[in-house]
C-alpha cells in the first residue's frame, strides 16, 4: 500500500517545516518553487502565531500555462526579484511537493544567478517525508552551510575555554509556529543565566545567518526540541566537538536532571539553583487537594519529546496512571517504544487522528492530554483534556507567560492538566444535587464547549450519558431490570458510560441475560482497582 | 513582473476601461478550497482529494478549524511509488474508493478531485471516474473535477464542481419553462429567493448545486439560468451546451444589485413590472434602511479590494453606489468580461482595475495609497493590521450569506465591523 486516505493531518508537508525555520529566523528569505494554492501557508504564521510580518516567503506560483514554457525562468526571476526586495542576509531554495515534480533544479538555477549571498538548496523528499523532518533537514542544511567554514580541521582538539570566561552554549531547536518555543526560550535561557552559562546562539528562532555562522564559538549544545534541532546538533557536534544535552526540562524532575546536565557540560556548580528552584508543583500534588488525582488514567499523545516528557510527570509527579502513550512522528518511534515499555503499556504510532479516537474510546481513559486533535477527540467522549503538543492552535500562543519548560513550566502544567479534573470534580457534585431545583441530569457539563458537544438530553426520561454512550455494549441483548437502570442514574454521569459499558460487559461474559442492581454492583467488584 | 495596461471594451454604451494585468506571485488559494462549502452544501456527496500532504493540509487549514466529526473530504496522499507508475496510482485509487465507500454508506455522489499533483503526473481521474463508476453504480455516482491550484484560483474550484455536475443532470421537458438559479448559496438564502420567485409567479425554480445528489435540477432548451456566483465561467459553458440559456444580470449583492438580479428574471418570464414593483418594494425599503446606520461609517471611506473571490468587482460596486465609498484599486484574480459585464456598467468609470496579482507590488500601491480600510486574504490581514492598515478578511465574504435583500445589511456591516472595532480600541 502506498497511498493513503488522510482525513486530517497531524503533520504538513516537509516544505512547511522549512518555513517554520526560515519564519522563526531573521535576516534569511525562503523562495520556493510551488503553484499559487501553496501560499495557503502564510496563514499558518500571520493567523494562528499572530504573526506582524509575513512569513520571508516568495512562491513562483506557476500555472498551469507555464508548464509548457520555461518554469525555470520563473523561478530565476522569483529568486532575483527577491533578493532585490528583500536584501536577506542569505536565501533557502526549494520546491513545495508540486515543484519537485517538474524538476527545475531550484539549487542549480539559485546559483546560476550568482547572487552575493549564500543560497542554501533544501531538497525535501515531499512524498516521503513530514513537517518536522523538513524543518530538522532544514536547520541542519543552514547550520551545515553557515557554520560548516569555521569549522576546525578533523582530529583537531576544541580550545580550552579562556579562564575565568563565563561557559557558553547555544540553544537549538526553537521555531516558529512550536508548542511554547517563544516562552520556553525565555525559561530557560533565564535558568542557564542563574547558572552561570551565557547563551552564544539561540536558533532557529530569532537567530540571523550571520549568528549560524558563530555556533562553533559554544562550548556545548542546549537541544530544546530534538524534532527540530537533533540532526544539526549531531553534526555540530562531530565537526566542533561541541557535546549536547539529551534532557528535556519539561517537569519538576527533568527540570534537576536538565540542571545537572548542563551544570556537568559547562563545569559549573548548581547547588544553589537546585536547592533555589522556585515550583509549586510537588507541594500541590502533595497537598490533600490533590488526593482525588491518584491513579487517574490518563491517555497521553503528541510529538515524542512533549509525549514521552508528560509521561514521566503524570506518572511520577502527579501520581496518575498512565494508560496510553503514542506519537505521530514515526522519526522517533524508538523513544516512544522504550517509555511506553516503562509504564508497561503498548505504544500507539499512527498519523491517524481516527485510530487515535478508537484507542481513546477502547482505553476510557479520565483524562487526555494530547494535540489540538485530542483535544475534540476528548469533548465529543466527554472527557476531560489538556494540550501538551504541536500541531498547534491559535489558543497555544496564549497573551501571558506559559512555558512548558523549567519550573515555570511545571507551575503551568500543574494548572493546565489538575483544572480540568477539578472541573469534573464540580460536576461530581452537579450530579450530587442533581434531584435538586437548579439542577437538571442532562445539563452539558460546564467545562464542555457546547457547541461541539451533542446534547446529553436525549429523551426525556431516557438515562442521560455522555457521548460516550456511543461505545456501548449495543450489540449485546443484555436487558437492564428497571431498577438497576434506576440504579445506574445515581452514578455521576462523567463516569456513567463506563459503569454501563463494564456492567454490560460483565453480563455478556457471565451469561447475565437481566441486569439487576446485584449486577451492577458485582460488576462494580470485578472491575475495581 | 510583467505589469501591462491595456484598454478593453466591457460594453457599448461606456468608455474603454483600464484594467492592470499582473502576473507576478498570487497570494490566493487554490480551488481546492471550495471543498470546505461545497460538502456542507450538498448533503450526501463526498470529496476526495487525489494530491499530497500539502493539499490535505491545506484543506484543514482553510477550514479554519479541526474537524468536530469525520468530516464528507478526505486526501489520498500519493506516495512516492504512485508516482513513479501510474498502474499502481490507478490500483491504489480504487482500493482507497472501495475502503471509502464501504466506511460511508451514507455518501450517494463521490468527487474525485485533481490536484496540483496529480494534474502534473498526468493521473487520469476521468478515466478512474468512469472505471470506479462502473463497480459502484448506482449506489454512489463518481464524478471527477479539478482543484489544482496551476489552473484554478479559490472559488474556481466551485465552478469547475458545478460543470463536472452539469454533464449528469436530467434533460428537462421539452416545453417546460424554468428557472435555474447557478452558485452556491446558503440554504436561508435559497429559501427567501425561492419565496421571492414564487410571489414574482416564477414556479419552476431550482438550484445546482443541490442539497442532495439525489434530486438533481434538470436542464434543458426551455432553461434559463441566473448564475448566483460571478465565478461559474465552465459551468455556464457547459449549462449553455446543454441548451439552457444565461440570463445577463449584475450580482445579487447589494439592494440594486438583488433587485436587478431578480428582475433579469422576472424580465425573462414575461412578469408585468407593476407586480415586479410590488413585491419587491417592501423589501427593498427594508434593506435600504438597514444600510442607512452602515452608510454613516463607510462612506466617503477609501477601500482598497486584494485579488481574492473574483467577488470583489460585484462588492465594490456595491460599496461605491450604495455605501458612496471610495475605490482605491479592486483586485480580482480573473475578469470575466461576459459575466460580468453587467457589473462593469455599474462601476465607476475611473476605478482601478487590476486582473491577476504580483502581491509584493500590489503591497507596495497599498501602502502608499493608505486607504482606509483593505480587504485581502487571512495571510496578508495581521501583517497589515500590523502596518496600522484596517482590514476585512475577505474569506468572511465567501463563507457568510450575502446575497440578497435580507443579507444587504449583513454584508454592509461585515466592512463596517473593522473600521468600528478600530475606533473603539484605545490601548
Amino acid at each position: 500500500m502506498t497511498m493513503q486516505l488522510t482525513v486530517w493531518t497531524y503533520e504538513g508537508p516537509p516544505h512547511v517545516g522549512a518555513m517554520r525555520v526560515a519564519t522563526g529566523m531573521q535576516g534569511l528569505h525562503y523562495v520556493l518553487h510551488a503553484p499559487q494554492g501553496d501560499t495557503y501557508a502564510d496563514l499558518l504564521f500571520t493567523m494562528i502565531e499572530r504573526r506582524d510580518r509575513r512569513p520571508p516567503v516568495t512562491y513562483t506560483t506557476f500555472a498551469a500555462r507555464d508548464l509548457g514554457g520555461d518554469t525555470a525562468e520563473l523561478f530565476k526571476t522569483a529568486a532575483r526579484n527577491a533578493y532585490d526586495r528583500f536584501r536577506p542576509q542569505a536565501m533557502i531554495v526549494g520546491a513545495s511537493c508540486t515543484g519537485s515534480l517538474i524538476q527545475d533544479d531550484p539549487g542549480g538555477l539559485a546559483r546560476a544567478l550568482d547572487l552575493p549571498i549564500p543560497v542554501v538548496t533544501v531538497d525535501l523528499p515531499a512524498y516521503q517525508r513530514k513537517e518536522n523532518w523538513g524543518a530538522a533537514e532544514t536547520f541542519y542544511q543552514l547550520v551545515r552551510a553557515l557554520a560548516g567554514p569555521s569549522a576546525p580541521a578533523p582530529g583537531s582538539k576544541r580550545p580550552e575555554r579562556a579562564a575565568g570566561a563565563r561557559p557558553r552554549c547555544n540553544v537549538l531547536g526553537p521555531s516558529a509556529l512550536g508548542f511554547r518555543h517563544r516562552d520556553d526560550v525565555t525559561e530557560i535561557t533565564g535558568l542557564l543565566g542563574r547558572l552561570g552559562i551565557d547563551v552564544n546562539v539561540t536558533a532557529p528562532m530569532g537567530a540571523t545567518p550571520a549568528d549560524l555562522a558563530q555556533l562553533g564559538d559554544a562550548d556545548f549544545n542546549v537541544v530544546l526540541y530534538p524534532e527540530v534541532a537533533g540532526q544539526a546538533a549531531s553534526w555540530l557536534q562531530r565537526m566542533f566537538g561541541q557535546p549536547s544535552t539529551r534532557t528535556i526540562p519539561i517537569g519538576v524532575s527533568a527540570t534537576r536532571d536538565f540542571i545537572d546536565e548542563v551544570a556537568t557540560l559547562a563545569g559549573v556548580d548548581a547547588t544553589a539553583v537546585l536547592a533555589g528552584c522556585a515550583t509549586r508543583l510537588p507541594w500541590y500534588s502533595r497537598s490533600v487537594d490533590s488526593t482525588y488525582l491518584t491513579g487517574k488514567r490518563v491517555f497521553i499523545f503528541g510529538d515524542t519529546t512533549h509525549a514521552v516528557a508528560a509521561a514521566r510527570i503524570a506518572a511520577d509527579e502527579l501520581g496518575f496512571k498512565v494508560v496510553g502513550l503514542g506519537t505521530y512522528s514515526r522519526e522517533f518511534g524508538r523513544e516512544i517504544r522504550d517509555a511506553a515499555k516503562h509504564y508497561g503499556i503498548e505504544p500507539l504510532i499512527t498519523d491517524d487522528y481516527l485510530e487515535v479516537e478508537a484507542n481513546v474510546a477502547a482505553l476510557q481513559p479520565e483524562l487526555v492530554l494530547g494535540t489540538q486533535m485530542e483535544r475534540h477527540i476528548a469533548k465529543r467522549l466527554g472527557i476531560p483534556c489538556a494540550v501538551i503538543s504541536a500541531p498547534v492552535h491559535v489558543q497555544d500562543f496564549p497573551a501571558r507567560y506559559a512555558p512548558q519548560m523549567g519550573f515555570e513550566g511545571a507551575n503551568v502544567i500543574f494548572d493546565t492538566w489538575v483544572h480540568p479534573l477539578m472541573m469534573g470534580l464540580e460536576e461530581h457534585l452537579l450530579a450530587m444535587f442533581k434531584d435538586d431545583f437548579e439542577f437538571k441530569d442532562g445539563a452539558l457539563p460546564s467545562h464542555l464547549d457546547v457547541r461541539d458537544v451533542a446534547p446529553m438530553d436525549v429523551a426525556p426520561g431516557a438515562p442521560a450519558e455522555p457521548a460516550t454512550e456511543v461505545d456501548s455494549v449495543a450489540d449485546a441483548a443484555v436487558i437492564w431490570a428497571a431498577d438497576a437502570e434506576q440504579e445506574l442514574r445515581k452514578i455521576p454521569f462523567f463516569v456513567r458510560g463506563k459503569a454501563r459499558r463494564n456492567t454490560e460487559r460483565f453480563a455478556n461474559e457471565n451469561g447475565v441475560a437481566t441486569i439487576t442492581i446485584e449486577t451492577l454492583y458485582d460488576a462494580k467488584a470485578h472491575y475495581a482497582r | 513582473m510583467n505589469v501591462r495596461a491595456q484598454g478593453c471594451v466591457t460594453g457599448s454604451e461606456i468608455a474603454p476601461r483600464t484594467v492592470r494585468r499582473e502576473n507576478g506571485q498570487r497570494e490566493v488559494f487554490c480551488g481546492l478550497t471550495g471543498i470546505v462549502w461545497l460538502h456542507r452544501k450538498i448533503q450526501d456527496a463526498f470529496f476526495l482529494v487525489v494530491g499530497s500532504r500539502t493539499c490535505a493540509h491545506l484543506i484543514q487549514s482553510a477550514a479554519g478549524v479541526m474537524i468536530f466529526a469525520e468530516p464528507r473530504f478526505a486526501t489520498a496522499i500519493m506516495e512516492e511509488r504512485d508516482l513513479a507508475g501510474l498502474t499502481d496510482a490507478n490500483d491504489e485509487l480504487d482500493r482507497i474508493v472501495t475502503q471509502l465507500i464501504a466506511r460511508r454508506p451514507d455518501v450517494r455522489l463521490l468527487f474525485l478531485v485533481g490536484s496540483c499533483p496529480s494534474e502534473v503526473i498526468k493521473l487520469d481521474l476521468s478515466r478512474a471516474a468512469l472505471r470506479l463508476s462502473r463497480t459502484f453504480s448506482p449506489a454512489v455516482r463518481i464524478l471527477h473535477y479539478s482543484g489544482s491550484g496551476i489552473e484554478t484560483t479559490f472559488t474556481q474550484g466551485e465552478d469547475a464542481c458545478l460543470a463536472s455536475l452539469v454533464s449528469v443532470l436530467p434533460p428537462a421537458e421539452a416545453n417546460e419553462d424554468q428557472l435555474l438559479i447557478v452558485g452556491s448559496l446558503a440554504d436561508v438564502v435559497e429559501d427567501q429567493f425561492v419565496r421571492m420567485f414564487e410571489a414574482l409567479g416564477i414556479a419552476r425554480v431550482q438550484f445546482l448545486p443541490p442539497r442532495k445528489s439525489t434530486v438533481l435540477p434538470a436542464v434543458g432548451p426551455k432553461t434559463r439560468f441566473l448564475l448566483a456566483q460571478p465565478f461559474l465561467a465552465d459551468t455556464a459553458r457547459a449549462l449553455e451546451d446543454r441548451g439552457a440559456r444565461r440570463l445577463a444580470a449584475p450580482f445579487p449583492l447589494g439592494v440594486e444589485g438583488t433587485t436587478a438580479w431578480l428582475r433579469a428574471a422576472a424580465d425573462a418570464f414575461g412578469v408585468i413590472s407593476t407586480v415586479f414593483e410590488r413585491v419587491t418594494a417592501p423589501y427593498r425599503a427594508r434593506a435600504e434602511r438597514a444600510l442607512v446606520r452602515y452608510r454613516e461609517t463607510l462612506s466617503g471611506r477609501r477601500i482598497f479590494l486584494f485579488p481574492d473571490s473574483q467577488l470583489e468587482i460585484p462588492l465594490a460596486r456595491f460599496l461605491a453606489r450604495e455605501l458612496s465609498m471610495q475605490l482605491i484599486e479592486v483586485g480580482t484574480p480573473y475578469l470575466h468580461r461576459e459575466h460580468l459585464a453587467e457589473e462593469l456598467k455599474l462601476l465607476p468609470a475611473d476605478v482601478a482595475l487590476t486582473e491577476g496579482q504580483d502581491v509584493d507590488r500590489q503591497l507596495d500601491r497599498c501602502r502608499g495609497a493608505r486607504p482606509d480600510l483593505v480587504v485581502c486574504g487571512l495571510g496578508l490581514a495581521n501583517p497589515l493590521e500590523a502596518e496600522g492598515m484596517t482590514t476585512k478578511w475577505s474569506i468572511e465574504l465567501v463563507f457568510t450569506p450575502i446575497q440578497g435583500y435580507e443579507q444587504v445589511g449583513d454584508l454592509a456591516e461585515l466592512f463596517t465591523r473593522p473600521l468600528v472595532r478600530r475606533a473603539k480600541l484605545v490601548a
